[in-house]
């Protein structure tokens, strides 16, 4: 939906994993109308997933009767997107450095770190129903290194 | 994710393309290794040349795997890396982990 020169779109999806893809399409397709592309639409779809997964993996615990919410707002060369879950909330600060060198051969815990790779602001924070929020922000115009 | 497996002599290569992410091609991957382990095939070589997204939970998978095969004395090393899949490998300095190739009979000679 454009709105004064936004781009916006919104999302209640189910918790599966399989919805990762719907939510990656929207984004792509919002990128598109906006006229965004070449490797941004990549990092943006990389944040994204990550995001998602960890709300239905981790917030929502894959029960797909828990919804995760996604907002998307395209405007000028800014691109927020915020996901919500509902479930029980966490503090971002208990998750290991994966770059520590004792934790890079663990197996997890690398989905927030790339999150703050690819976007140029990441916060958490508690979502209206309880669960957590986090709202990521991309700005084109000031991200001149790849990724 | 797709993947095709060719065995050269004891080295086993498994090319893979699309997307390596959660809940679909990190399953595979596993899958893909556990079977060449079953298959005494400890010598592997992933060709990455295809895969279009890789996710934490694809790189987690891919960690996982070179544990497994090092652990069974084994090794796991990497080709054919795109520009973006190496970027999502050095932020996390896991490209100081895994032997990467561009070359395959560079790839099939570093066993």
């Amino acid at each position: 939906m454009a709105d004064n020169g936004q781009l916006k779109a919104n999302l209640v999806l189910a918790s599966r994993f399989e919805n990762i893809e719907v939510a990656e399409r929207v984004l792509l397709d919002l990128c598109r109308r906006a006229g965004l592309g070449g490797d941004d639409d990549y990092w943006l779809v990389t944040a994204l997933r990550e995001a998602l997964a960890n709300a239905i993996r981790h917030g929502n615990g894959q029960d797909p009767t828990r919804h995760v919410r996604v907002a998307y707002v395209v405007e000028n060369s800014t691109v927020t997107i915020t996901v919500e879950d509902q479930g029980e909330g966490f503090d971002p600060k208990d998750i290991p450095d994966p770059t520590d060198p004792e934790n890079l051969l663990r197996p997890n815990g690398r989905g927030i770190f790339y999150m703050r790779q690819f976007m140029n602001r990441v916060d958490f924070g508690p979502a209206p129903d309880g669960g957590t929020a986090v709202r990521m922000v991309r700005d084109l115009a000031h991200t001149d290194t790849d990724p | 994710m797709k993947s095709s497996i060719r065995d050269l002599g004891d080295i086993r290569v498994i090319e893979l393309s699309g997307k390596i992410t959660i809940g679909a091609g990190d399953v595979k991957l596993r899958e893909l290794i556990s079977q060449a382990v079953e298959d005494g095939k400890n010598s592997i070589v992933l060709d990455l040349g295809g895969v279009t997204a890789i996710d934490s939970s694809g790189i987690g998978e891919m960690v996982a795997c070179y544990t497994t095969v090092t652990k069974r004395g084994g090794q796991l090393k990497l080709m054919h890396l795109s520009p973006k899949i190496t970027d999502i490998l050095q932020v996390t300095q896991l490209i100081t982990v895994f032997d990467v190739f561009d070359d395959e009979r560079e790839a099939l000679g570093s066993f």
